[in-house]
């Protein structure tokens, strides 16, 4: 059986993770981009810092970015500066902190198929007239789908199942910041299993199928068209 | 109406300078060994990569790289063959050649679809996916998208040299028709003598990252310290014209500008070409101080020893002719023993046995 709370719950883990892949694919994009084509020496640093959130601790993340956002924090005083709320414990920190740790999903996946899609591809656009920004979209974009799919299913599936870091920056408010895990979470402490089973079977199938049609899509996407 | 360049490039520890002026035009076929520079002055051309400051590109009048400026690549109207035919693989064969025609400038008297189509005979490969193309169709729609962006330059980067010998054998009739038809000036680059022989009226060559000699075909390789004359595949190229043709026993008679008589194995009915381009190496010709008798050889032209070089250092001559009543030189290369036996001299009058010729374009 599932509470009203519970489905709430559900429905802001869908919206947080949609939320988050979309800054995600904006913000990870020109990121991946630059890390593929650069020739910069320091690169592999600005690798390491992306790929750090695969091997923190979650909680180290949302304690960091909970210390940030509080009211002397960067970006709290930020904030306060342009007269707006606090992020700690809303919905928008918890995209914000959800940015941090699925980055390296969105980014790697990126990176890899720029690299892979090489520099022809774009001197071929180029030559036959194409700006950049013409280059991107005509070229880089259809070129890059499969890659952008992974990305796209991997960074929604791994917000899907956040708990560390909404732990330290979302709290817990039902309705509001409350998302699934930590639902299923509350449930277990209550002794409520039969509430922790249904929500965590849904997730575990919801991401099971989501996983499956990155992997079936690619595949298919894979196989040239006659 | 010229093209001129005037660059330098540095790539580690390898320096490119290439310097020259050639008609705007027709052909220029760029030669030389791989990893000479060809493929860098090209993208240099191109704009896909810079020049080292001051470097200078300019097409009929309009300057793509100078000094102070140097146009983005897809602001240059130039047209790109690469070796690999680089056909975007999300793309129809008709999507691909329609990328070129959507983006580009309207300019005068630009190849449209159903011209290039055509020409390359792609009729029947529009709705194919580039996957399921072999080697030389591929190369036969990049060639057509890169007519189809209407530019101001061909580049054509060894398009043949990915390919095997019978692609190569299907793709070069394209190739030759469209040099023919071509409106704009093509930069060809090539280490292939049947290429250069085949499809250019200028030449450039180049060796280890400099410009040799640039000028005419015929006047280009006639040169005897060009790298092509003192290797063994040392040719001459004759423009004839038709006498007759359909000439006794399968052959058919071809006249030099001097009148001589040339026969070759015979031309297809229905021949179009009013000037028909040979290829004579010059291993193939043999010299007579007298005009020999009773000789099964059939092409025999009267000439004077213009210059006598050493070819290799290894007991081969290299002799420069110009045949007799006009300007049309031959090179024939032979012993350095014959050679004296002969007492070949300059300003010497000789006859020219040729063994065989090839029939170019």
């Amino acid at each position: 059986m599932l509470f009203e709370n519970d489905i709430t719950a559900f429905w802001i883990t869908l919206q947080l993770a949609l939320a988050t892949v979309v800054v995600l694919l904006i913000v990870g994009t020109p990121l991946a981009w630059w890390l593929a084509t650069t020739r910069f020496r320091f690169k592999a640093l600005v690798e390491a810092a992306v790929a750090l959130p695969l091997v923190l601790p979650p909680t180290v993340i949302g304690f960091y970015l909970l210390i940030a956002m509080g009211p002397d924090g960067p970006l709290g005083q930020l904030m306060t500066a342009v007269g707006l709320e606090p992020l700690a414990f809303t919905f928008t920190g918890l995209v914000i902190g959800s940015v941090f740790y699925s980055l390296p999903f969105v980014v790697q996946p990126l990176q890899s198929t720029f690299s892979s899609m090489g520099k022809g591809p774009l001197e071929v656009a180029a030559t036959l007239g194409a700006s950049p920004v013409d280059r991107f979209f005509s070229v880089v974009l259809p070129l890059s789908r499969s890659g952008y799919l992974t990305a796209a299913v991997l960074g929604f599936a791994h917000t899907l199942g956040e708990f560390g870091v909404v732990l330290m920056i979302g709290g817990n408010i039902p309705g509001q910041t409350q998302v699934l895990s930590i639902a299923i979470y509350d449930h277990v402490e209550s002794l409520e299993y039969a509430n922790a089973h249904w929500l965590a079977g849904t997730l575990l199938v919801f991401s099971f199928l989501l996983l499956l049609l990155v992997y079936g899509l690619n595949k298919r996407f894979d196989v040239v068209k006659v | 109406m010229t093209i001129q360049v005037n660059l330098k490039v540095r790539k580690g520890d390898f320096d490119l300078h290439a310097e020259f002026q050639v008609p705007g035009t027709g052909v220029t076929a760029v030669f030389g060994r791989s990893g000479c520079g060809k493929s860098t002055l090209l993208r240099v051309i191109a704009g896909l990569e810079e020049p080292l400051q001051g470097g200078l590109v300019s097409v009929n009048g309009v300057t793509w790289c100078a000094q102070d400026h140097s146009v983005p690549v897809h602001q240059r109207r130039v047209g790109y063959v690469f070796q690999e035919p680089g056909l975007f693989p999300h793309l129809s064969v008709q999507g691909n050649l329609e990328f070129a025609l959507k983006r580009r400038r309207p300019g005068e008297g630009a190849a449209d679809l159903d011209e290039v189509v055509p020409l390359l005979g792609l009729e029947h490969l529009l709705l194919r996916r580039p996957a399921t193309l072999s080697g030389g169709e591929k190369q036969r729609v990049a060639i057509g998208r890169a007519l189809l962006s209407a530019p101001a330059l061909l580049l054509m980067d060894e398009p043949l040299a990915a390919l095997d010998a019978r692609s190569k054998d299907e793709i070069l009739p394209f190739i030759d028709r469209l040099c023919s038809a071509a409106r704009m000036p093509v930069l060809y680059v090539s280490h292939s003598t049947d290429e250069v022989a085949r499809l250019a009226d200028q030449l450039i060559f180049m060796e280890q990252g400099r410009v040799l000699a640039h000028g005419p075909l015929a006047e280009v390789l006639a040169r005897v310290d060009s790298p092509i004359a003192r290797s063994d595949e040392a040719f001459s190229v004759l423009h004839c014209g038709i006498a007759e043709l359909e000439g006794p026993c399968h052959l058919s008679i071809l006249r030099t500008a001097s009148g001589d008589s040339i026969y070759v194995p015979r031309l297809p009915l229905g021949e179009q070409r009013t000037l028909i381009r040979l290829r004579i190496n010059a291993r193939d010709v043999s010299l007579c101080s007298q005009r020999p008798v009773g000789s099964s050889i059939l092409n025999i032209l009267r000439a004077r020893v213009t210059q006598v070089s050493d070819a290799d250092g290894k007991g081969q001559q290299l002799v420069q002719l110009r045949l007799a009543d006009s300007e049309e030189i031959l090179l024939a290369r032979i012993s350095e023993y014959s050679c004296r036996q002969l007492e070949i001299t300059e300003e010497m009058e000789i006859f020219c046995q040729i063994k065989a010729v090839a029939l170019l374009s």
